[in-house]
C-alpha cells in the first residue's frame, strides 16, 4: 500500500513535468515545412513535379534539421485549406508553401493570414501578393508575374517591327491573366491589340478562331495555352495558310509540346524561367548554377525529365530558409516568435538568386523578380534556342 | 461573313457534330438498354486516342495493364458471388475471359508495339484493348445495381466517370498527345479545302451508324438488345437474358468511343480528361432527342456541331454558354410537350 501511496507521490510531479515538456515541445530543434501541391486532379501537370522536388530540398540550415510534411489536394480549394489547417494545427508548421494551382492558392492565403504562419505561393497570380495588405504580408510569391513575361514578348514584337496582334487565348484564369498583361503591354509599346479569341483545353477544335484572326491578318498571333494542348490552336492557324511569328506564353515551356507539335511549331517564341534553359544560359547568369544543380539532382532522384513548375517549389524553399538564420535570433523553431521573425526576415531578402530568377522583397514588393526572371526561347528545328534579349 | 467563311465553318461544324453523332448515339443505346446515363462515356474515347498515341509511338499502352486489372477484379468478384455454386465449366469462362484473355492482349501488345506494326493493326490492337472494357465496367460496377432507380445508376456512373478519369491519369499521364491522321492531304470543295480526315471521320460515322442499323434491324442480338430497351421484364419472360443484353451494349458503347477516339486524335490534343466535354456534348444531343432517338440524336449533334462552330467565329468566348444553353428550351419544351414525366420506377 504504502509503496503505491509513494509511487503516485513521484509519480505525480513527473507527469507534471512531461507535460512541461510537452507544452514548449512545439520549440524544438527543427524546422518543420508544411507542402500542399496538387498531385492528382487536373493540376496534377504542376503538382507531380513539385512532389518530386521534395527529396532535393535542404535537410538543413543554420544548424537546424528541416521536416518536410507534403499533402495532396486534388486540386481542391477545400481539400487545400484542410490540409493547410492540419499542417498548422496538428504539424505545427513554420512555413507554409503551396499550392499547385491557383484557386487553392488563393484560399491557402486565409490561412497563413489568420494563423500568422509565413507563406510561400507557387503561382504567377497576381492578386496572392497584391493588394499587399494585413492579410497578404504573409505571403510571397515565387513564380514571375504574366505581366514579366508579356513585357519579354512584347519587346520582342516591337523589335521586329510587329504592329498589330491578335490574342488566342483560354477562356479560363490562364488565358484571363494573359489577356489582362498582353493588353497592358501592347498598350505601353503602341501596338494594337486586332482580335481577342477565347478557347476551352477540351475543345476538339479551334478552326472558327483560328479562321477569324487569319481573315484580320495581324502581323503577329499570340496564343495564351498551356503544355500539348496549344499545340492545337497553331497547327490550325498554319493550315489556314498563316505565315507569320507565332508567340506562345510560359505554358509551353516543356519539350512535350514541341514531340506533339512537330514541325508545325518550329519559328515559336515563348518566354520562360531561367532554369527551363540552364544549360543555354552564359555563365554570367546568376540562375545558371543554381538551375544546373537543380535539374541534376532532379533527373537523378526521379529518373525523368525536370519540369520549370518543380523548381518554383525549390524557390520557394530556399526563399523562406534564407530567413532562418535572422529569425532563429528571435526565437525557437515552433513559436509564434520564430515565425514572425522569419516573415520579417523573409521580407528583406536581397539578391537571392534561384531558378527562376533573382529575388529581393521588400514591404512594398512581394514578388521580388526582375527582367533576369524570364528569357526568351525560339523553336528551331525541334530544339530550344535561347533569343538575346531585344534592346 | 463571305460564303467562303459560312462553308469553312459548316463542314468544322459537320465534322465535329459527326464524333458528337457517335457519342451521343451511344448514350441514347446505353440508356435504353441499361437505363444508365452513362457520362463516362468520353473516358472511352480518351482511351481510345492515347491508347492509338501509345502504340503509335512503339509503347505499351496503359489500357492494356488496365484491362488486366480490371479482368481480375471482376473475376474476384464474380468468384465472391458464385462461393459455394461454382461448376468447372462457369471457373473456366471467368479464368479464360477475365484473366487469360487480358494477359495474352498485354503479351500481343508487348510483342508488337515496339515493331510499329502500322495503322490498321494499331487501330484493330486499340479495339481489342478497349471493347473488353465496356463490359467489364458494366459489371464491375453497374450490375449489382442493375435493378435500381435511374438516379442511383445515374450517381454510379458519376462515380465511374471519376475513377476512370483518375485511372487515366494514372497510366497516361498528365499530357496530352495526337496521333497522325488516317488520311493525310487536303482537297478542294468549292472555294475551300478540306482535310480528308474530315472525310473519314464522316465516312467511319456513317459506316458506324450503318452498322448499328443492320445489327438492329437484321441480328437477333439486336433484336433482344430492342427488346430489352422497350420492356426489361417482358424480355427476360421471352428468354433474353437481360444483363447479357447489358454487356453488349457496353461492349458497342466502348468500341463506338474507341473509334471516336481514334477519329478525333489527329484534329485535336487528347489528354486523360479530354473526352468528358466531349461526351456532354453528345449528352446534350442525345437529351434534345429525349434520349429515345437515335436519327434525332444524330441529327441533333450535327446541329450542335455548327451552333458551336459559328458561335466560335463570332463570340468565341461564350462559345460553351451558347452551346449548352439550348438544352434549356428543349427541355421546358419537352415537359410542356408531354407533361410530367412518366415515373419510371414503375416501369
Amino acid at each position: 500500500m504504502s509503496s503505491k501511496r509513494a509511487s503516485s507521490k513521484v509519480l505525480a510531479p513527473m507527469l507534471g513535468a512531461a507535460l512541461m515538456a510537452l507544452a514548449p515541445a512545439a520549440a524544438r530543434a527543427q524546422i518543420h515545412i508544411g507542402i500542399v501541391v496538387s498531385e492528382t486532379g487536373p493540376a496534377a501537370a504542376l503538382g507531380v513535379p513539385q512532389k518530386n522536388t521534395v527529396a532535393q530540398l535542404p535537410k538543413e540550415i543554420a544548424g537546424q534539421t528541416v521536416e518536410y510534411t507534403v499533402l495532396d489536394d486534388a486540386t481542391d480549394p477545400t481539400k487545400a485549406v484542410a490540409d493547410a489547417r492540419k499542417l498548422v494545427a496538428e504539424d505545427d508548421v513554420d512555413i507554409l508553401i503551396g499550392s499547385s494551382a491557383t484557386p487553392a492558392t488563393l484560399a491557402m492565403v486565409d490561412v497563413a493570414a489568420e494563423t500568422k504562419t509565413p507563406y510561400c505561393a507557387m503561382v504567377p497570380t497576381k492578386s496572392t501578393v497584391a493588394p499587399l495588405d494585413d492579410k497578404r504580408r504573409w505571403v510571397f510569391k515565387a513564380p514571375q508575374d504574366d505581366a514579366i513575361m508579356a513585357a519579354a514578348v512584347f519587346d520582342h514584337m516591337k523589335a521586329n517591327g510587329v504592329k498589330t496582334v491578335a490574342f488566342l487565348g483560354y477562356t479560363d484564369g490562364y488565358g484571363e491573366g494573359w489577356l489582362t498583361a498582353a493588353k497592358a503591354a501592347a498598350k505601353e509599346r503602341g501596338i494594337d491589340v486586332a482580335g481577342v479569341e477565347r478557347f476551352q483545353r477540351t475543345d476538339t477544335s479551334v478552326n472558327a478562331q483560328a479562321l477569324k484572326i487569319v481573315s484580320a491578318n495581324p502581323d503577329a498571333v499570340l496564343i495564351a495555352a498551356s503544355g500539348t494542348v496549344a499545340v492545337m490552336p497553331q497547327k490550325a492557324l498554319k493550315e489556314l495558310g498563316y505565315a507569320k511569328p507565332i508567340y506562345q506564353t510560359h505554358g509551353v515551356s516543356t519539350m512535350e509540346f514541341v514531340r506533339v507539335g512537330g514541325k508545325d511549331v518550329d519559328g515559336t517564341i515563348f518566354p520562360a524561367g531561367p532554369v527551363v534553359v540552364a544549360s543555354l544560359l552564359p555563365d554570367s547568369h546568376p540562375s545558371k548554377a543554381v538551375g544546373l544543380a537543380y535539374i541534376k539532382a532532379y533527373e537523378a532522384n526521379n529518373k525523368t525529365p525536370f519540369a520549370a513548375f518543380g523548381a518554383h517549389l525549390a524557390d520557394c524553399a530556399s526563399i523562406m530558409l534564407n530567413g532562418v538564420k535572422a529569425a532563429l535570433e528571435k526565437g525557437k523553431p515552433g513559436t509564434p516568435e520564430f515565425r514572425a521573425a522569419l516573415r520579417d526576415a523573409v521580407e528583406t531578402t536581397r539578391e537571392l538568386p534561384a531558378n527562376h530568377g533573382v529575388y529581393t522583397y521588400s514591404p512594398a514588393d512581394h514578388s521580388g523578380l526582375d527582367k533576369r526572371s524570364r528569357v526568351l526561347i525560339e523553336i528551331v528545328g525541334g530544339k530550344w534556342t535561347l533569343l538575346p534579349d531585344p534592346k | 461573313m463571305s460564303p467562303t467563311i459560312l462553308l469553312f465553318l459548316a463542314q468544322d461544324g459537320v465534322m465535329n457534330g459527326a464524333v458528337y453523332a457517335l457519342l451521343g448515339v451511344t448514350l441514347v443505346l446505353l440508356f435504353t438498354v441499361t437505363r444508365v446515363i452513362f457520362v463516362a462515356q468520353g473516358a472511352f474515347v480518351a482511351w481510345g486516342a492515347l491508347t492509338m498515341a501509345a502504340l503509335e509511338n512503339g509503347a505499351v499502352p496503359g489500357t492494356a495493364l488496365l484491362l488486366v486489372g480490371f479482368g481480375l477484379a471482376a473475376a474476384v468478384v464474380d468468384l465472391l458471388r458464385a462461393r459455394g455454386r461454382l461448376s468447372g465449366r462457369r471457373l473456366g469462362l471467368i479464368a479464360g475471359r477475365d484473366i487469360v484473355l487480358p494477359l495474352a492482349l498485354l503479351a500481343l501488345d508487348t510483342a508488337l508495339a515496339p515493331l510499329k506494326p502500322g495503322m490498321a493493326v494499331d487501330v484493330l490492337l486499340t479495339l481489342a484493348l478497349i471493347i473488353p472494357m465496356g463490359p467489364l465496367v458494366y459489371r464491375l460496377a453497374f450490375q449489382p445495381l442493375a435493378d435500381a432507380s435511374v438516379l442511383i445508376l445515374f450517381i454510379a456512373a458519376i462515380g465511374v466517370h471519376l475513377a476512370m478519369t483518375g485511372l487515366g491519369l494514372a497510366v497516361f499521364g498528365a499530357e496530352g498527345s495526337r496521333i497522325d491522321p488516317m488520311v493525310a492531304g487536303v482537297v478542294p470543295v468549292g472555294p475551300i479545302v478540306v482535310k480528308l480526315q474530315s472525310f473519314a471521320v464522316l465516312g467511319v460515322t456513317a459506316a458506324v451508324m450503318a452498322g448499328l442499323f443492320v445489327f438492329f434491324e437484321r441480328t437477333l442480338l439486336g433484336k433482344a438488345l430492342r427488346a430489352t430497351a422497350v420492356n426489361r421484364l417482358g424480355a427476360r419472360l421471352v428468354g433474353v437474358r437481360v444483363d447479357g443484353a447489358a454487356r453488349t451494349a457496353f461492349a458497342l458503347a466502348a468500341g463506338i468511343g474507341a473509334v471516336s477516339g481514334v477519329l478525333i486524335g489527329p484534329l485535336t490534343t487528347v489528354a486523360y480528361d479530354t473526352g468528358f466535354l466531349i461526351g456532354l456534348k453528345g449528352f446534350v444531343a442525345a437529351i434534345i432527342a429525349g434520349l429515345a432517338s437515335y436519327p434525332l440524336t444524330a441529327l441533333a449533334a450535327v446541329a450542335i456541331g455548327l451552333l458551336e462552330s459559328y458561335s466560335a467565329f463570332f463570340a468565341s468566348a461564350f462559345k460553351e454558354v451558347i452551346v449548352f444553353s439550348i438544352i434549356i428550351p428543349f427541355l421546358l419544351w419537352r415537359s410542356f410537350a408531354h407533361g410530367a414525366p412518366a415515373d419510371e420506377e414503375e416501369e
